[in-house]
């Protein structure tokens, strides 16, 4: 596959990180090329680099200064060597298999109890609360990137008539909380204090330190929400245990 | 063989070079504030540099040991004793059995780091043994230690320990190396070039203290506020440890070793690396001077840290076996 190259800005993040920015902006196009030079990364890491990291627009590498430094003619910084390699590598096209994302299914309960301002939303948005869970699990969103906390997606778009901008102070919110930012949503893999608009919980773990993946949600993901009502919540959240399903428990 | 909590701290946390590789999932690379000490303080008992330590605060805990262990201390100063005789910070010791580390006022510094000989018996979250606060995983249950916590030891089989008496070992590591340089040096953020030519002149002419909102996250700076030429959003992106950004009620914020991943505030500059350490030590109350460097310079220091404990390194294998050696 042929694919473009976007016009990018190179600039060092600090003396150990360098950034490739596509645009200051959310953009899908511009997304799915930060998300897929990430994963060749991932795959063919340029010498010394430590990792690779997506966000929006763009994409950084933090690398080791001192092991760079060995291989690098001296007149050279550290940086403009990366900087180099790092061009060279943008010009090589991506592979299909570094483009494509999984979609994944995500329950919500959208009951009163566990959506805290989805009542305030709609009375801002002149809509039903109905309307609100409908707009909300209507389309798939992306995941353009991870940040902020372990495991917090940050998706988009939501259809504008429940966009709304977050509350000007943090409030606690509870862990699976599903959020309205702007055009994003997202949701709270952790208990944490936030400023989005809360419509929902998921019972889903987004976040787990036992599990060899700790993460639900990877960036370049598509995820449906839809809708449980709230005994399915619970019920997936402590799913009922075999013996007392085959009718040996207490 | 293990190392008992007496009486807990305010933040005792395990902590290592932190962990890396898991940015692109949101999880921040955690580890020591000061990487730097904390390394000194490995060599010195003949660990790897990168062996988890424990990071203290003051107050900090009180530990007593089990059995005969070969420790060091470095970083801040926070005044430590052992059975009420006073310790140097910086030097190896052999602590004996039942002895009571503690630790009677902040001198000097903020964060103390503690290596033993060994390392000790910590399960490894995603490669690394560092607390994780928010994720409550890695280091010791991923949380701070508690009062009656046992922290065990890895059996050091270079060094047998025979006495019972505590020993300050003759010999000690430059406290205050590459640390004489009052100014913090940084590099210009990304967003740098969106500051009024006013704010600019504020931010390199004047000093800043650091207010009491601070922590392990990031270190709130009473500047006289900053502002912005443009309006424009920063769409999130990257941050890193040092990275400097501007709040919207014009205040600075430098974010340390327990910082988000990525952020949506200008950034207007980054903190080198060989002056992590020296922002490390600053607590509360304490003045910020920021000078502009440039990449060479700010990668010239860098390694020569790293070349420096690389020395130490060399330097403390030799006297550590011929130490030993002498004892056998």
């Amino acid at each position: 596959m042929n694919y473009p190259i976007l016009p990018y800005r190179i600039f060092p993040l600090g003396d150990a990180a360098i950034t490739v920015d596509f645009g200051n902006c959310i953009d899908e196009t511009i997304n799915k090329e930060v998300i897929a030079r990430f994963n060749q990364l991932r795959q063919q890491p340029l010498p010394g680099m430590i990792e690779a990291a997506p966000a929006y627009s763009s994409l950084t590498v933090y690398y080791d200064i001192m092991a760079l430094k060995k291989k690098i003619p001296g007149h050279q910084t550290v940086y403009e060597w990366m900087r180099q390699l790092l061009e060279e590598r943008l010009q090589q096209p991506v592979q299909q298999d570094q483009i494509t994302g999984r979609l994944l299914h995500i329950p919500v309960c959208y009951d009163k109890e566990f959506a805290l301002d989805i009542q305030q939303l709609a009375t801002t948005k002149n809509i039903s609360v109905d309307e609100v869970i409908q707009t909300h699990t209507a389309k798939q969103y992306k995941v353009y990137m991870l940040g902020f906390m372990p495991g917090f997606a940050y998706m988009g778009e939501v259809d504008e008539k429940i966009s709304m901008p977050r509350k000007a102070q943090p409030v606690n919110i509870t862990t699976g909380s599903v959020g309205i930012a702007g055009k994003q949503t997202g949701i709270y893999p952790l208990a944490s204090p936030g400023g989005w608009q809360i419509i929902g919980r998921t019972p889903l773990k987004l976040f787990d330190t036992a599990g060899e993946e700790p993460t639900l949600l990877r960036a370049g993901d598509r995820v449906q929400f839809y809708s449980i009502p709230t005994n399915d919540f619970y019920e997936i959240q402590n799913p009922p245990s075999p013996f007392m399903e085959r009718g040996l428990g207490g | 063989m293990s190392l008992k909590v007496i009486k807990a701290g305010i933040l005792d946390t395990i902590q290592d070079m932190g962990r890396y590789g898991q940015q692109h999932l949101g999880i921040n690379p955690a580890g020591a504030m000061d990487k730097y000490a904390m390394q000194v303080t490995n060599i010195l008992v003949g660990n790897k540099p990168g062996e988890a330590t424990i990071e203290m605060h003051f107050p900090a805990s009180v530990f007593m040991f089990t059995q005969p262990a070969l420790i060091a201390l470095g970083g801040a100063d926070f005044s430590a004793s052992i059975n009420g005789e006073p310790v140097p910070g910086f030097h190896p010791i052999i602590a004996g059995k039942n002895d009571v580390l503690q630790f009677h006022k902040p001198v000097n510094g903020a964060r103390a780091y503690m290596a033993v000989a060994g390392g000790f018996v910590i399960r490894e979250w995603m490669n690394s043994c560092s607390t994780h606060l928010k994720a409550k995983a890695g280091g010791y249950n991923g949380r701070a230690l508690q009062k009656d916590d046992e922290l065990f030891l890895r059996q050091s089989s270079s060094f047998s320990i025979k006495q019972n008496d505590f020993i300050i070992l003759p010999w000690q590591a430059d406290a205050g190396w590459g640390n004489d340089q009052k100014e913090i040096f940084v590099l210009p953020g990304n967003e740098w070039e969106r500051l009024t030519t006013e704010s600019k002149e504020n931010f390199s002419m004047t000093s800043f203290i650091i207010t009491q909102q601070s922590d392990r996250m990031g270190y709130r700076l009473n500047n006289i506020p900053l502002h912005s030429l443009s309006n424009e959003e920063v769409i999130s992106s990257a941050v890193s440890f040092g990275t400097v950004q501007l709040l919207p009620d014009g205040r600075l914020i430098v974010l340390m070793a327990d910082h988000q991943t990525t952020g949506g505030y200008p950034r207007v500059a980054h903190v080198i690396t060989a002056h992590h350490s020296k922002l490390a030590q600053m607590k509360a109350g304490n003045k910020i001077h920021f000078r502009f460097t440039d990449q060479h310079t700010a990668e010239e220091l860098f390694i020569k840290q790293q070349q420096h404990l690389l020395q130490l390194q060399n330097a403390c294998t030799f006297k550590l076996e011929q130490y030993f050696s002498d004892k056998r």
